[in-house]
């Protein structure tokens, strides 16, 4: 599956979109998903916590691993997906669209993310 | 994300791992590959859910080539067995197969082995891929004074498995055997989609299917004409994702997990395995004295039982989780902190049942919180206390 231009990708395999209004969207990659299997869990941050960049926020289960879920960002969380919470498999079945995580009001520019290109070729080799 | 694989591996590789008769198979339906006990092999082909379903509802074909054939043969091959193994295998009839293990002197479970009788004279053992080294080299030490021989078959047979309801429709099209005369546990020879095949009524799901050993030559083709055939009846390769996730809702251990050195049959629920009562060699085998005393002390005083949990929540128990209970007394709630509540257990494997659609776990626990119902139970799942039903198993029967 294509990595959509307009995103921005961290090495831990999420997804940020640009700023509308000071607000990203976040998710995992279809590499991600791939990599996992069923996503059947997933505990996002709360809304208004604070995340930070490269810190964990969150985990992913599926049948055969648990994941740890990094913030590509640092700021407050300002939503959740609960569509997702409540069908984990959207983060497979659309893992740029309604399998998105949480929106974050960004504190700052986001450092050491990707192009979708970039991304491309990071994952090449794994 | 940083993913934390949380199923065993089967045992550590070496080198380069080893591909099966259908590698190229797999590759050309996009399989996702795994390394298991030095062998690459298909972990899943699209969703190990979807597959997980095809196998309970419909049909599925598995690459099971990395177990490991042995066989015994010789005038003495049914009395070498008897002494190397725990079962009565002299008892068990030509076409038959029986499920049993091969202990050490200590009474631990080396494996655990499907054992088919293939003639009077001649058996054919089954071991799991990690540990076909370890069953071969006990078979061959065990065999001084048998006129017996013992002879690595790993590389004269690949094995297919096709397994759940449709299975028995799917083979039938392209077999001559007569599948309504193989009963569960028995194996013949016939031809599968005109190559020599022995055909076995076994398998590691819970449901009805067939395990296939075929040359592996034949491999590719048998697995086309099974794939050909299955079309209709909604028959999918499965990998083994899937595999695990069936066979620990039907209660079916795993070495590695719920089997181990450190384990004897008795400890896992599985006594019925040892036949102290067999004849042959004046009722020696290997690891009798042992097993003797576990069988008495899983009858008086078991210090912990296998035992079935079922999630309230939906965070998932791995192998190697803490089981706690409550110290606070019977009603007590053994959710939330740690403090309140002691390890009485741990889970030896646990995923999302797609059946019950939600985590189960096998797990050994302490005999005083092994009754189904047991209150206040819970896995401690990275420091979350998530409470557990204790359940009896298997999770999953299929309607006979």
């Amino acid at each position: 599956m294509s990595n959509p231009q307009q995103l921005s990708y961290s090495k831990e395999h999420e997804w940020l979109s640009a700023a509308e209004d000071g607000v990203s969207t976040v998710g995992i990659t279809a590499h991600a998903a791939d990599a996992l299997g069923d996503v059947v869990f997933v505990q996002l941050p709360e809304v208004g916590a604070q995340v930070t960049a490269d810190d964990t926020c969150g985990e992913l289960e599926s049948t055969k691993s648990v994941s740890d879920l990094y913030s590509p960002v640092t700021g407050e969380v300002t939503e959740t997906n609960e569509d997702v919470v409540n069908d984990p498999s959207l983060v497979n079945s659309a893992p740029f669209e309604g399998g998105w995580l949480f929106k974050v009001r960004v504190a700052g520019e986001p450092e050491g993310l990707m192009s979708a290109d970039e991304y491309a070729a990071f994952t090449a080799g794994n | 994300m940083t993913s934390t694989p949380t199923h065993a591996d089967g045992g550590a590789p070496q080198g380069e791992p080893r591909r099966t008769a259908l590698d190229a198979v797999h590759r050309a339906l996009g399989a996702t590959m795994t390394d298991f006990a030095g062998w690459d092999m298909p972990l899943r082909y699209g969703s190990e859910r979807d597959e997980h379903h095809a196998v309970r509802d419909r049909a599925g074909l598995f690459d099971l080539s990395h177990m490991g054939e042995i066989t015994v043969s010789g005038p003495q091959a049914a009395e070498l067995l008897d002494y190397a193994l725990v079962g009565n295998l002299a008892a068990v009839r030509p076409g038959r197969a029986r499920y049993t293990m091969i202990c050490d002197e200590r009474g631990g479970i080396l494996d655990d082995l499907i054992v088919y009788r293939l003639a009077d004279d001649a058996y054919m053992v089954v071991a799991n891929a990690a540990n076909a080294q370890v069953v071969l080299d006990a078979l061959v030490e065990r065999q001084a004074g048998f006129d017996a021989a013992v002879r690595d078959d790993r590389e004269a047979y690949a094995l297919l498995a096709v397994q759940g309801p449709e299975a028995a429709g799917v083979l039938k099209s392209v077999t001559d055997a007569d599948l309504d005369g193989l009963r569960y546990y028995a194996g013949l020879p016939g031809t599968v989609a005109g190559r020599e095949a022995l055909i076995a009524r076994t398998g590691y799901t819970g449901e009805d299917g067939f395990e296939l050993f075929v040359a592996p030559a034949d491999a590719v083709a048998v697995w086309e004409a099974l794939t050909a055939a299955g079309e209709g009846a909604g028959l999918v390769p499965c990998g083994l994702s899937c595999r695990d996730t069936l066979r620990l809702e039907a209660g079916m251990p795993l070495y590695g997990h719920e089997l181990s050195r450190d384990t004897t049959p008795f400890d896992a629920g599985l006594g019925r395995t040892v036949k102290f009562e067999k004849t042959s060699n004046e009722g020696r085998f290997v690891g009798r004295e042992a097993l003797e005393a576990a069988a008495e002390r899983a009858a008086t005083a078991p210090p912990r039982k296998l035992v079935g949990l079922v999630a309230e929540g939906r965070r998932v128990p791995r192998a190697g989780y803490p089981v706690v209970a409550a110290t606070g007394g019977a009603d007590g709630d053994a959710t939330g902190g740690a403090t309140d509540a002691r390890v009485v257990g741990e889970v030896t494997s646990g995923a999302p049942s797609p059946t019950l659609g939600k985590p189960v776990a096998m797990a050994y626990v302490d005999a005083a919180y092994a009754e189904p119902g047991t209150a206040g139970v819970a896995v401690d799942i990275r420091g979350s206390h998530e409470p557990y039903e204790v359940v009896a198993l298997p999770f999953y029967q299929r309607a006979k």
